[in-house]
């Protein structure tokens, strides 16, 4: 079975979720994720969080990336975790958050799960390493 | 194999979507125990009508895909989508963009949509989709749809293991189907013009039925075909046999999507009825074999060389003038083949 084992990719879903229009960000990441040689999905704009989770269970996706410039990360990352857990997807995702995110509202959310949040001005290299570092091994 | 992978295969078989995306998973990585796990499904599947659809980029296919998939929904059997994308030669990075066409499917977790990336690998995206469409077809999906660009003769042969291929050509592509004569004319089963409501549509069903009649002159039925969206297959008759159709769909507001799944489920009771679905599907399963036998024995010789020195050194000796890439190949081979002639089993 020589011809196994070298086809590992990292996948990462690029998402926007919620009532929130600025993509920018999410595009940037998308085409550095690219770069980095890894296999990147966009959601798309607009998204709710089941449509995010039904992408990330199905795509089985090893890192999900939620860009959220909105204000309403404290309701809508729940509910996407929610979603994965509920899925049974959730514990080896890597879940990152992007996005304009007060300092209290960084804990409560790595204590949900999230495993790091990025704000404004953050170097691309940068996330690109926390994520090659931080990857599931899935089994 | 595994505990680990014998509870994978029961929970796809219970229905549970997170071993389905796994199984897929393990199946583009080709992770170890992989085979095991298609193994196991293997016994499960024949159950789905599969459909290849592939066409130039920007034709449409993502967006009729959702559409045709959101119809077979809405008659309540599932559907699953391998979607595949190119990856970049360089980064072997890719954006798979497919996904975001799925819009009527949103929520919908009885629409399993799965994007793969080409991966710019030898010949194992054609095990990994068929392996993937295995492992849907196990999981009990009803409906299966391929989609691809259909670039080169990997993807062509992706679209072609599909019980019905369905090749989309865009209005006004007139060098496009000059092209399509080359290759793609000759595994469309149905041909879409997509986007009929822009001007040109009308020349181009008007070019493809032209050429689908001088492609084949035994290949027509009932002398020709006037029925404007469906094709007239003569069951009564003794030979039957499928003239490529052209259907003509919007795919951004759904029209014509109901009678291309006609049309489509047509063209399987005609491979039902005459064996061609039996052929077809012993042709792929003589193609599997031969591309795993192929694929193993190749992983062996590539041991071998390894354990002679690896190829740079037998590269060095051809520069040096000592020997040449035939000999050698002879070479490393010689003792496998003793071994197979010699009954050394």
């Amino acid at each position: 079975m020589s011809a196994d084992g070298k086809q590992r990719s990292i996948r990462c879903l690029v998402a926007k979720v919620g009532l929130d229009g600025h993509d920018r960000g999410a595009h940037v990441i998308a085409r550095a994720f690219r770069d980095a040689g890894f296999e990147v999905i966009y959601s798309g704009l607009h998204k709710a969080p089941d449509e995010i989770v039904q992408a990330a269970v199905q795509e089985d996706v090893d890192v999900l990336g939620i860009s959220i410039l909105s204000g309403a990360h404290n309701t809508l990352v729940p509910k996407i975790i929610d979603g994965l857990k509920e899925y049974d997807a959730f514990e080896d995702t890597l879940i990152l958050v992007g996005g304009v995110i007060p300092d209290d509202d960084k804990a409560e959310l790595k204590q949900q799960g999230v495993a790091e949040v990025f704000g404004p001005g953050t170097e691309l290299e940068k996330t690109i390493e926390f994520v090659r570092e931080n990857v599931p091994e899935k089994r | 194999m595994t505990t680990a992978e014998t509870t994978l295969v029961e929970e796809l078989l219970a229905g549970k979507h997170q071993a389905l995306a796994r199984v897929i998973t393990k199946i583009e990585n080709r992770t170890p125990g992989y085979r095991e796990i298609v193994s196991q499904l293997y016994e499960h599947t024949g159950n789905a009508e599969v459909i290849g659809i592939t066409g130039s980029p920007g034709a449409g296919k993502s967006t009729l895909v959702d559409k045709m998939a959101k119809t077979y929904r809405d008659r309540g059997d599932t559907v699953g989508v391998v979607a595949i994308d190119p990856s970049s030669p360089f980064s072997g990075g890719a954006v798979l963009g497919d996904r975001i066409r799925m819009a009527s499917n949103v929520g919908d977790m009885d629409v399993f949509f799965r994007s793969m990336s080409a991966r710019g690998n030898l010949g194992g995206l054609s095990t990994a989709t068929a392996d993937a469409v295995k492992a849907l077809d196990a999981f009990g999906k009803d409906h299966i749809i391929v989609e691809t660009v259909g670039a080169g003769q990997n993807e062509i042969d992706i679209v072609r293991a599909a019980d019905t291929v369905a090749v989309l050509v865009p209005p006004s592509s007139g060098d496009g189907v000059q092209m399509l004569k080359a290759g793609i004319l000759e595994i469309g089963d149905v041909f879409v013009v997509n986007k009929a409501d822009l001007d040109g549509a009308d020349r181009t069903v008007q070019e493809l039925r032209e050429m689908i009649e001088m492609s084949g002159g035994s290949m027509t039925v009932g002398g020709g075909h006037h029925g404007f969206d469906t094709v007239e297959v003569d069951v009564g008759e003794e030979a039957e046999e499928w003239t490529p159709s052209v259907v003509e769909t919007v795919a951004t507001d759904g029209e014509g999507v109901e009678n291309l799944l006609e049309t489509l489920a047509d063209h399987h009771g005609y491979m039902a009825r005459t064996g061609e679905l039996e052929r077809k599907a012993r042709g792929r399963i003589a193609n599997e074999i031969r591309t795993l036998l192929r694929d193993d024995a190749a992983g062996i010789a590539s041991d071998e060389l390894d354990r002679r020195g690896g190829i740079e050194s037998f590269v060095d000796r051809v520069q040096a003038g000592e020997t040449n890439p035939y000999d050698i190949a002879d070479d490393v081979l010689g003792d496998l083949r003793e071994c197979v002639e010699g009954g050394g089993r």
